[in-house]
Parts: C-alpha cells; structure tokens; sequence
C-alpha cells in the first residue's frame, strides 16, 4: 500500500491513483479472489449434487423393499394329507415335509380364485402355486405343529406372493419380461390384477425384512436384515469391550506417563501406520491367528469383532491423545499442585475433561467398524450364513453369522433381481444406523466440550 | 474405573470361546459359487424340515472350498465343500496329509453354461466352439500357419456373424466355470479348426498342444472376470458388443436383459442338457468329510436330503432353479446313505 499513496523518495514520476478508483492491478487480485470464490462454490455445489444423486439413486431403489406383496387365503388342513392315521400324533405330523404342504396350497389358490369368481386361466392348478412364495409351506406346516387341534379345520393364512407377482405389482417386473421367463407366464399377471381388484393381494409394510433372516436365493421375498443386525450388534459389543480400554488405556500410559525416548517414538508411528493400514490385511491376519492357530469358531462375530477391535483401535488411540492433549497443562498442574498423585491428577482431572472426544472418537471409529466388509470376506461372514437367530448372549457371539454390509454384499452377488432391491434397502438401514451414531457423536462434541 | 470391567468381561468372553470352539451343532459348508444357490434352497428347507439348525453356506469358489475342506479333521474346518468340478487328485492327496482321508463324493446334478449377451444387442444367436476360438485364442489358424490372433471383429472369421468388436468376459481361472469352458469350448474349437494339429505339427506332444489351444489372448478382447456373474451381468450392461458366461440358472433368472446364444446349433435348456445334446455341462458335486458324520449333528441327514427326490428330483426346487438333474439320482441316494468313500468303489 506504501508505494501506491506515498511518492519514493529519489521523485519518481508515478501516477496519482485513488483507493475509490481501481487501478488494474487491484482489480487483477479482486478478479482472482473472485474465481477463487467460484472454484470454490462449484467444488461444493459437485459434492453436493454427487450426494443428492447418490441419496436419491438409494432411496429410489430402496424403499421398495420396505414394502411386500402378501395375499390372504383359505387353507383347508386335510387330515388325510397331515395326519394319515388320525392319531394327532405330533411325531407323525412332523414326518410331513414342507412339500406334503404344496397341494394345500394349491387348494387354497384355486378356492380364492373360485370365491372371488375369477376364472383360472391355467388348464392345470399346479401352475398357481408359483405365484405364492415357497416360505408359505413352511409357515403352514409350523402352524400345524404348534396346533395339532386344528387339523381339519380351514385356516386363512397371510402368505407372502411370490418375488415375480411381487416385482409385478411394485412395477419392477414387466409384462413382456415374462415372455422368457420361466419362473412366471404372462397369464400369472391376468390373475394378479384380478386378485389385486378383489382385494385379496395387498402391498404391506414389511417387518420381516428389517427383523428377519436371511432366505435362500429361490426365495428373496423372505429375506431380511435382522439377523445380520444382530450379528453386526454383537460385533460391535466385543469392538466397544476390547478396543475402548485398551485404547484409552495405551493412549493414557503414552500421553501422561511414558518417558519420551526412541522406543516411544517408534510406538507412535506406529500406530499412526496402523491407522492407514487397508482393512482386508487385517482380515487375513484375523484368519491366520484367530482362526486357523487360536481355533476360533469360523463366521463368528467374536472373531469378526476381534479383527475390527484391531483395525479400530489406532483410530480411538489418535483421537483419545489428541482429546487429552486438548486439555491444558494448568489443570494438571492445579491439581498437583494441591497434593493430588499423578494418577488422581489423571483420572480426577483429566480424563473426565477429555471424555468428550474420547467418545466422539470412540463412536466414529465404531461406525468405520459397523460399514466395514473387507476383512468380513476373509473370515467367512460371507455367504449363505445368517438364517438362524441366535439363542443366547454365548450363541450371539460363537455362531455363525453374518454382518449387515456383508449381508449386502452378499445380496448383490446374488442371481434374482429381486435381491437387488433388498440390498438397496439394506443399504438404508446401514446408513440410518451410520447416521444415528454421528448425530450422537456431534451431540456429545456439542453438549460437553469445553474450550479454553 | 469401569473399564478393568469391561477388560475383565472382554477376556472371560475369550476364554469361554476357546473351550467353545469344539463343539458346533450346524452344518457347515463353503465352496463353489455356483453350487451355492443350490446348497442355500437346500439349507433352508432342511432347516425348516428338521430339527437341527439351517446349515451355513460360504461361497469363495471351487478351489477355495477345496482347500478349507483338506485342511483337517475337528470342529472349526467345514464338512462340506461345493463344487462345480471333480476334485483333484492334488487335492486329494493334500487332504490325506492334512489328516481327511474318508471322503463321500455326492454327484448332485448338472450345470449348463450359457452364453449371452444383451437383449437388445448385436445378433449374437448362434456359436460354434469354433468361432469362440477363433476370437479368443491367443493363436490362431492363418491360411495354414499358426499366428497371433489379430481378429478384430466376429465377422472377420464368419460371415455369419455380427460385424462387432469381440469382447467377452469369462470367468477367471479360480472359478470351476472356466475349466468347463477352456475345454469344452476353446479346446473343442481348437480341434475343430485344425489348430491343435497344427500345434502338434510344430512339434508339441498333446498335452503340451491342448495347454497351447487353451491360451487365451491377452490384448483386452478376452476379459476375466474373477467376480460372480452379476459383475460379468454389469459388465455386459455397459457393453453392448460383449458377450459373457453364465450359468443357466442366473440366464434364467434374468431373461429380461440377456438374450441367450446357441452351441453348435442347439439352445441351452434343462432338456438339451440333461439330454447331453448341449455340449457345454458339467456336474456339480459336493464332498463330504466322513469323519464329521455323527460328530456334527444333522451332516448326514443334509447330505441325504440335498439328493432327495424331493429336493434334486426333475420336479424338486432345485430343477425349478435351474439344475439340471441327475438321471443316476438314486445310485447317488444310495451311495449316500451307505457313506461310500471316494475309492472303495471306483
């Protein structure tokens, strides 16, 4: 600014300019700054139009997997086809498979088509039978074990219809698809807007997928989250047992009590290293110690949980130093100062004014954990695996289960369109659990954080 | 100090793992991707038939499941390992050193790889191992010499067939599925072409010939996909000039955007293969560990239900996903039920 007002001494002949009057330079920088701006808008506006596009595509193809085709029908429970010698004998009746189960159903469909004064378009009724899920014969066949009574009696069930009629009517399959598909014929879909007009078929909220087990691929309209849910809850139980002590514990000891030297130093970058260290060689040192040397059962999600505490544990360690750096030296000192031991001063003083970001940093590093897949693939979460709810807190931890982004994957690879859909939906429960753990994660910073 | 809790319950869950370990009361299966389907339809229904807990189900691949299954004899190694190939002697042997000696080979069925590409796309209807060959060997038969393969589109070798850029994603050589397809298809088309003569000719004995046909070419027209075969469905969504490998049943359960190709004239149906009129099939197996049976409940019972009729039969879900089923299915139940061993009658 001094050269533009003050003339140099030696007199040179320089022009008088105004502050009010932009000369070429000034407008140059103003211009530059200007772009600046610019550049940085559209960066922001691109991320955003990425996540808006991003968030639409997940809930566009998700939210229909929320919602599920079931159909009400009249299941006349022959005696002679369940309980041929008439004895009521529940051994006898469980001798019964689910296939002895199919001609009641068929039964059943022909009779709601009869009621409803629709004509059957198919010269066999067996070909009725594809448009209710296979899952209905095992949901009778539980019902006639649990109530031998009824045998004889005719029962409605609410069944689920089967994944074609069921991409019918949420517009996903289309009439002309069907022309080469074997698993439904365009005379099927006659039928179900027939049935849809009469009431019988009806789009319904669908618990089962956000609470049930995983289905096998000929089924998808059977298949829910919640027992990769739980898998995942109990990984996260052992990750919060294990990684949040040792984590607190080692960043504490580092912090406030170890001498600084080499072998300190050489810890810490370590652990820095750790932090960047891809998720899949955790997994495969998972399967090399804990699996194939301690012998831990295979799929488990103690193991599961085991791998993720190590791949979570940088991450709580950085974040723990960096909250008990925050806190400034007068409290430590203070409390020294007022006779209190170096470990008073610590867990008196310190820690609870830090227990703010060693939670954030905790929740975040869980959160990493809870969208993790990678190391999943390598201890055998992936697969056919989450179809039976655990039966106790031990169960919990040692059987096989799966986790809720395995589970996604899994549901990707898989071969029935249908199942597509279910892994958007999955992805939306993924991200509103993600989601709740930040927001409580920025509640806490909020609410206690202490600035100085 | 809540923590030394925390520590404390953290390393009594580890200690009560360890004794755990040991005992498992469901049946657990890893292998072949394309056995999975199969296994998992099979699981579900056992689970819901009996009384023992639905079995687990892994994928990985063949050769993945193979080597879990030799790796020893106890309760945390699988008892069943899927697979879209006969196992190996290699495979054989290395399970004898790891301890797994008696082993039940079960024939479920047949599979039948398909070729397909996009509904709308190129014309691609009709193939002969020949032109797969022809497009794809990494050497090929030049007016009566050997030379690299520098065929650029389909019609450059058939007149017959779309003039379009060749690109085709196969599977990668960890899947069983390419095993089928390097011999049936691109040593069959070697053959037919006069290539494996012609490499005979330039010296090679046989089997060094038939490893030469089997080369495929290298310069991004034979694409490898190591995924499952929705990667192969995505990759052929964004190209429509490409063809890719399927099984039958995930062609069937997506006819809305794949169109199917046919082999030396004949389409790729459950009749045509079970018939063997398809050339391209393989059986699938699945192998069981004799030890585990009556050591971990219900694996007896799941291997005899998988090849019941009501399961593997011509009518049974499994058909109606798209198996091929097995004409020889009741000497498959017997040797089930009397847990013959690989070798005692062969």
């Amino acid at each position: 600014m001094t050269d533009a007002t003050s003339t140099p001494p030696g007199g040179g002949a320089r022009t008088k300019s105004s502050l009010m009057t932009l000369d070429n330079r000034v407008r140059r920088r103003n211009a530059a700054e200007a772009r600046f701006r610019a550049y940085g808008i559209a960066a922001v506006t691109v991320g955003l139009i990425f996540l808006a596009l991003l968030l639409f595509a997940i809930v566009r193809n998700g939210v229909p997997a929320f919602t599920q085709t079931f159909m009400t029908i009249p299941v006349e429970l022959k005696a002679d086809k369940l309980d041929k010698n008439g004895n009521r004998d529940i051994e006898e009746i469980k001798k019964v498979s689910t296939f002895g189960y199919k001609p009641l159903i068929i039964d059943a469909m022909s009779r709601t088509l009869a009621d409803n004064g629709i004509e059957s378009p198919f010269a066999k009724d067996k070909d009725l039978e594809k448009m209710v899920s296979a899952s209905a014969s095992a949901q009778i066949r539980d019902f006639v074990i649990a109530n031998p009574g009824r045998i004889g009696e005719t029962v409605d069930f609410r069944v689920l219809a089967s994944s074609r009629v069921d991409g019918y009517m949420k517009g996903r399959v289309a009439r002309e698809d069907l022309a080469r598909d074997k698993n439904l014929d365009a005379e099927h879909l006659d039928v179900t807007d027939a049935l849809n007009e009469a009431g019988v078929l009806k789009r319904e909220f669908n618990w089962a997928f956000i609470l049930g087990a995983d289905a096998s691929e000929s089924r998808p309209e059977q298949a829910g989250i919640g027992v990769s849910m739980l898998g995942s809850f109990f990984m996260m139980l052992v990750v919060l047992g294990l990684a949040l002590p040792i984590g607190v514990a080692a960043s504490i000891y580092l912090e406030e009590f170890a001498p600084k030297n080499r072998w300190t130093d050489l810890i810490e970058v370590n652990i820095s290293n750790l932090a960047a260290v891809p998720s899949i060689v955790f997994g495969i040192l998972g399967l090399a110690v804990f699996i194939q040397f301690a012998h831990l059962p295979q799929s488990a999600p103690l193991v599961g949980g085991l791998v993720l505490t190590l791949m979570t544990l940088p991450t709580i360690i950085i974040s723990t130093r960096a909250s008990l750096k925050a806190v400034p030296p007068s409290i430590r000192d203070a409390a020294l100062g007022v006779g209190a031991s170096k470990m008073q001063s610590v867990f008196h003083h310190v820690l609870p004014l830090a227990m703010p970001g060693i939670l954030t940093g905790t929740i975040i590093g869980l959160a990493q954990a809870l969208g993790e897949t990678a190391p999943l693939l390598l201890i055998g979460m992936v697969g056919y695996i989450a179809s039976n709810y655990p039966d106790g807190i031990a169960s919990g931890f040692l059987d096989p289960n799966s986790a809720m982004p395995a589970q996604i994957y899994e549901w990707a690879k898989r071969a029935d369109p249908a199942y597509y859909e279910r892994a958007w939906g999955g992805i939306i429960i993924l991200l509103l659990f993600l989601m709740t753990m930040n927001i409580i994660a920025i509640i806490l910073r909020r609410r206690f954080e202490r600035r100085w | 100090m809540s923590y030394f809790k925390l520590t404390a319950s953290a390393v009594a869950i580890a200690a009560v793992s360890a004794t755990a370990a040991a005992a498992r009361d469901q049946v657990q299966v890893a292998g072949s991707s394309t056995v999975l389907p199969y296994a998992s339809i099979v699981a579900e229904a056992f689970g819901e038939n009996f009384d023992f807990p639905t079995p687990v189900v892994e994928s990985g691949g063949s050769s993945a499941g193979l080597k879990r299954f030799c790796e020893g004899v106890g309760g945390n190694t699988i008892d069943v390992a899927n697979a879209s190939r006969k196992i190996k002697d290699k495979e054989v042997k290395a399970c004898a050193e790891a301890g797994v000696t008696d082993i039940i080979e079960v024939r479920i069925g047949y599979d039948g790889i398909v070729f397909a590409s996009q509904l709308n796309g190129p014309a691609y209807n009709a193939f002969e191992p020949a032109d797969l060959f022809n497009a794809l060997g990494a050497k090929v038969l030049k007016d009566g010499a050997l030379v690299d393969n520098t065929n650029t589109k389909w019609s450059d070798f058939n007149a017959d067939l779309p003039a379009e850029e060749i690109l085709a994603f196969v599977p990668g050589t960890k899947h069983g599925t390419r095993e089928v397809f390097d011999e049936k298809v691109i040593l069959a088309g070697c053959e037919e072409t006069g290539a494996f003569e012609a490499y005979v000719a330039s010296g090679l004995d046989e089997k060094a010939a038939e490893k030469a046909c089997m080369d495929l070419r290298t310069d991004g027209r034979s694409v490898d996909i190591d995924g499952d075969y929705t990667e192969t469905l995505a990759s052929i969504d964004a190209n429509a000039n490409g063809i890719g490998v399927f099984g039958l049943a995930f062609y069937e359960n997506n006819t809305d955007k794949l169109k199917v190709a046919t082999m030396s004239g004949v389409e790729p149906k459950t009749e045509t293969i079970a018939s063997g009129d398809y050339p391209v099939s393989r059986p699938l197996y699945f192998y069981v560990k004799k030890a585990h049976i009556g050591v971990i409940p219900g694996l007896k019972e799941y291997a005899e239900f998988f090849v019941s009729d009501d399961m593997a039969g011509p009518d049974g879900p499994l058909a109606e996903y798209g198996l091929v089923s097995d004409p020889e299915l009741s000497a498959t139940q017997s040797g089930v039920a009397e847990e013959q061993t690989m070798g005692s009658n062969m």
